[in-house]
């Protein structure tokens, strides 16, 4: 595997084994010394042009259980100062000597911009409304952990249903997640106001539906996605309790759900506005395992990623970088 | 000067015969002088020397991305004999002496005739009126007024600009873009590329609204509008009422939006970044066919340079604009011409004839015929080449058109009877 | 056509011999640890894992208490990670901690001795044991680096260029040890096609 930037970039069976490898990462973190020397030798940078205290200490902590040497850099990016450019900064960074660049960007596309001026691996951590695949691998990872308590011998996730409830036009988390879920085999519906349903949905591979109350009841896990209160500004919705009355997770919805259909949440949440406390905190919400669950995962990317013989591409060589 | 006598050219496509250039006209071929340089145009087409309406030069201010020098030569080598200079320059071209100063540039550095274009709002902020008069009283004699970059989107404003022009026959360019519809932000078409993409989406509907008002704006103030780089289908429609209700508005397209998509952007390569963007095909067909008969008046290039620096940033945060003096009219041949959608005379009013119409160049545009000005480009309609970037006299590189075999027609170009280009 | 498939691959221990093999370890693991003790039985995947297993049962036949048996994976720990596409890792059973217990290590062939090498790195790395042993159903020499094991089912010289295969029920259907010479065996497969 080159880069991990997209979620459709992996096939059902590399996302088996992604997962099964991160079952046993998470054995680390319960061990005396928690490493593993696979890595050692190899140089990850983070480089993040947006803040993330959660996901770069994950990175961090996958990268230093693996005894790879992990450095963080935050880059300032602000579409106002045209500073340095993106591909300065890049290669700057890359000139270090670096094997692989997580990169975490506001904008849409930079990790593929950047996967054509460098030859270290690029992994996408969250790129502007666009892609976030170490979430929706989580996620699914999750997901499987939950379903194999109910149903041991699960392979992958065909004929569970699953909905992704919020703001979908500017969530990469639902994007990844569609691609993610679809090559599991899960049916993915969108469940959002129309004004947070990104042009073009009608072509993703998941149903559409804007009646929350109405997919509750037959879905076997829900996704809530953070809202962002400045939306209301942008006159995507006019009060949050208008959200919350229409799309909100309440105590009420949380009786509507099937018994074992579980709770799950990117984080950070909105507690009040798109999740309830009760539902963040019932027995059946994911939240927490999602949260443990970023380091193993991350460490079984980073191991896919680096674990092997050096392939990178010969001098001069650039791919066809082509978004399915 | 010495005379050239370009012989056998194929003029505008009807027929066989000589031009000759004496002193900067074209005269009577019989009364050629015994040392007349001569040419053998024998499989060349000749047409008037086109003319661009929308040009950004960057001087003064971003003399690094182009010049006045750079740009006039990218344009001859492209077949042009005049370009309007885009208003957006830093300082702003604002006032009299802001045009008089470019207008003064053009003449001493250029290789094509530079007209000025004058601002319609004072420092492009749209919210009061620039000197529109004193532009036009100028040596510069500014005729043609945009805020291009940005949007007139107050409707009074407009409104006002569009009344006042009417005092020395002006006409006020619009670059429509109502900006609560679609921001600074917005970069793609919307659509189902900008939504799975995550790009902000830039609807067809923010430019076709106000083209919609804009010509009623013409009507009720019997003026004049020219709607810069119309890119969808929706305008193509409000154009076609318009016109038919008799309205005084003409309209300019790109070649970028003649043969490229939105598809183009799935990669992220922001030297595919334009504005207004690229649409999808079905735009694109309806161009084309508007452009064939008509209702969009000429095509003009948008050339918009940038230094390497502006443009290698992540897609939404990179500058906006592309290239194309020097592929321009290769673009309209592979479009138009291959196609039989316009024939060569065609390919010359709308871009020559027309454009000079628009912006009343009176010296520009003219039929081949003896006694008018040498404005004379020599086209090889047979010619391609694998475009190379760099090998361009622009000082930019945003070039999205790199790598592409297209035609590559323009053989010489003379400017008053000057030779300007000559591929060797 | 001469079939050399036949004289090239030759079975060095058949079902019963490595039954017998195997029941001799037992009692010469118990024997050596004076009982059952803290005894723990980690086998390296895949089929030392097999053998952990076989081990323990027949430990706990003699010695009348279950013997804990589990799976050290070593792939993370590999001196040779680099000069291959990235490895797929095993997985880990530790059915009791290691600290203080006497790990008796299990594998099928001990050969350059890189593999024990990497399961002391990665013992190391869990924790404490008092002591550490190695158990193998075959050692066919070359050793590249100083380790020896303390119980053999069967030592069996061989030439770098041959093949030992160690074919076990629970995997592969059939219980025995062949050894081929490289070479021979395309011809072999040659011969068939």
């Amino acid at each position: 595997m080159r880069h991990l930037l997209s979620a459709a970039d992996l096939k059902l069976d590399e996302i088996e084994t992604i997962m099964d490898l991160a079952e046993e990462m998470s054995l680390v973190q319960g061990r005396p010394v928690k490493k593993l020397p696979a890595l050692r030798g190899r140089t990850v940078v983070n480089l993040f042009f947006e803040d993330s205290t959660r996901t770069r200490s994950s990175f961090e902590i996958a990268g230093k259980w693996l005894s790879a040497d992990v450095i963080n850099v935050t880059a300032k990016g602000s579409s106002v100062s045209k500073g340095e450019s993106l591909r300065d900064t890049v290669l700057t960074v890359a000139a270090m000597g670096v094997d692989a660049l997580v990169i975490r960007h506001h904008a849409s596309g930079a990790p593929w911009q950047a996967s054509q001026w460098i030859d270290a691996h690029v992994l996408n951590a969250g790129d502007g409304t666009h892609e976030h695949p170490t979430q929706a691998l989580l996620d699914a990872f999750t997901l499987r952990r939950h379903f194999r308590t109910t149903e041991p011998g699960l392979l992958d996730f065909s004929g569970k249903r699953i909905a992704i409830v919020g703001d979908i036009t500017h969530s990469r988390v639902a994007r990844s997640n569609v691609l993610l879920l679809n090559t599991l085999g899960a049916q993915v519906i969108l469940v959002a106001p129309p004004t947070l349903l990104p042009a073009g949905v009608d072509s993703w591979a998941a149903a559409v539906s804007t009646d929350l109350d109405e997919v509750l009841p037959v879905v076997d896990a829900v996704m809530m996605l953070r809202v962002q209160r400045e939306r209301m500004s942008g006159g995507y919705f006019p009060t949050s309790r208008e959200y919350t009355i229409g799309y909100g997770l309440t105590l009420p919805r949380l009786r509507m759900l099937q018994e074992g259909a579980a709770i799950c949440h990117p984080g950070p949440m909105n507690r009040g506005l798109e999740i309830s406390a009760e539902a963040a905190d019932a027995a059946n919400s994911l939240v927490l395992d999602q949260v443990a669950a970023g380091v193993s995962i991350r460490m079984s990317i980073l191991y896919e990623l680096l674990g092997g013989a050096d392939d990178s591409p010969p001098p001069g060589h650039r791919e066809a970088v082509v978004h399915a | 000067m010495s005379q050239v006598l370009l012989a056998g050219a194929d003029l505008l496509g009807r027929g066989r015969a000589d031009l000759l250039i004496a002193d900067g006209l074209l005269a009577d071929p019989a009364s050629a002088a015994a040392d007349a340089q001569r040419i053998d145009a024998e499989g060349l087409i000749a047409l008037p020397g086109l003319v661009d309406l929308h040009s950004h030069l960057r001087q003064p201010g971003r003399e690094d991305a182009e010049t006045i020098a750079s740009g006039t030569a990218a344009a001859a080598r492209g077949g042009f004999t005049a370009l309007l200079a885009m208003a957006n320059t830093d300082p702003v071209t604002d006032t009299a002496e802001a045009a008089e100063h470019v207008a003064n540039l053009g003449r001493r550095d250029g290789r094509t005739l530079v007209v000025p274009v004058g601002a319609v709002s004072k420092d492009l902020a749209g919210e009061e009126l620039a000197e529109l008069g004193l532009m036009a009283r100028s040596a510069a004699a500014v005729r043609v007024f945009s805020d291009d970059g940005h949007c007139v989107a107050d409707g009074r404003l407009m409104r006002r600009a569009l009344e006042y022009v009417r005092a020395f026959g002006g006409v006020i360019a619009q670059h429509a873009q109502d900006p609560r519809l679609a921001g600074r932000d917005a970069c793609c078409h919307e659509g189902a590329i900008s939504g799975r993409l995550g790009l902000a989406g830039w609807p067809a509907v923010a430019e076709a609204s106000i083209v919609a008002r804009d010509v009623q704006l013409a009507e009720l103030t019997r003026s004049r509008v020219h709607v810069c780089h119309v890119s969808t289908a929706e305008t193509v429609d409000v154009l076609r009422w318009a016109k038919a209700r008799g309205v005084a508005v003409s309209a300019e397209v790109a070649p970028h939006h003649l043969l490229l998509t939105t598809d183009e952007v799935v990669g992220y390569d922001p030297v595919y970044k334009v504005n207004p963007p690229l649409r999808p095909a079905e735009d694109v067909t309806e161009l084309r066919k508007a452009l064939a008969d008509g209702t969009i008046d000429a095509v003009a290039t948008d050339h918009a340079p940038h230094a390497r620096h502006d443009k290698e940033h992540a897609f939404a945060e990179a500058a906006f604009g592309m290239l194309g003096l020097e592929t321009a009219l290769g673009v309209v041949v592979e479009t138009m011409i291959s196609s039989g959608a316009l024939d060569w005379p065609g390919v010359a009013d709308r871009m020559s004839t027309a454009p000079a119409r628009i912006a009343q160049l009176t010296g520009q545009g003219r039929p081949l015929a003896v006694g008018e000005p040498a404005n004379v480009v020599l086209v090889d309609p047979a010619a391609r080449s694998v475009v190379d970037r760099n090998a361009s006299s622009s000082l930019s590189r945003n070039n999205p058109w790199h790598g592409r075999d297209l035609p590559d027609p323009v053989v010489m170009t003379f400017w008053r009877g000057e030779c300007t280009y000559a591929r060797s | 056509m001469t079939d050399l498939g036949a004289d090239s691959r030759r079975i060095v221990l058949d079902a019963d011999q490595i039954a017998r093999a195997c029941a001799r370890m037992a009692h010469q693991i118990l024997e050596a640890n004076r009982g059952a003790e803290g005894l723990v039985l980690l086998g390296i995947p895949t089929r030392g894992v097999v053998l952990a297993e076989r081990l323990a049962k027949a430990m706990a036949d003699v010695e009348g208490v279950s013997i804990p048996a589990g799976a050290l994976d070593v792939t993370m720990y590999r001196d040779d990670l680099r000069r291959q596409p990235t490895r797929p890792v095993g997985h880990t059973h530790l059915p009791i901690e290691v600290d203080d217990a006497v790990v008796v290590l299990v594998d099928d062939v001990l050969f350059s001795g890189r593999t024990v090498r990497a399961a002391l790195d990665a013992l190391g790395d869990l924790g404490r044991p008092r002591a550490v042993r190695l158990a193998v159903l075959i050692d066919r020499g070359h050793r590249e680096l100083p380790i020896r094991a303390d119980h053999v089912g069967k030592n069996l010289p061989t030439a770098a260029d041959e093949r030992v295969s160690v074919r076990l029920e629970e995997i592969d259907g059939v219980n025995e040890v062949t050894i081929t010479r490289e070479g021979a065996l395309d011809h072999a497969v040659a011969g068939r096609i």
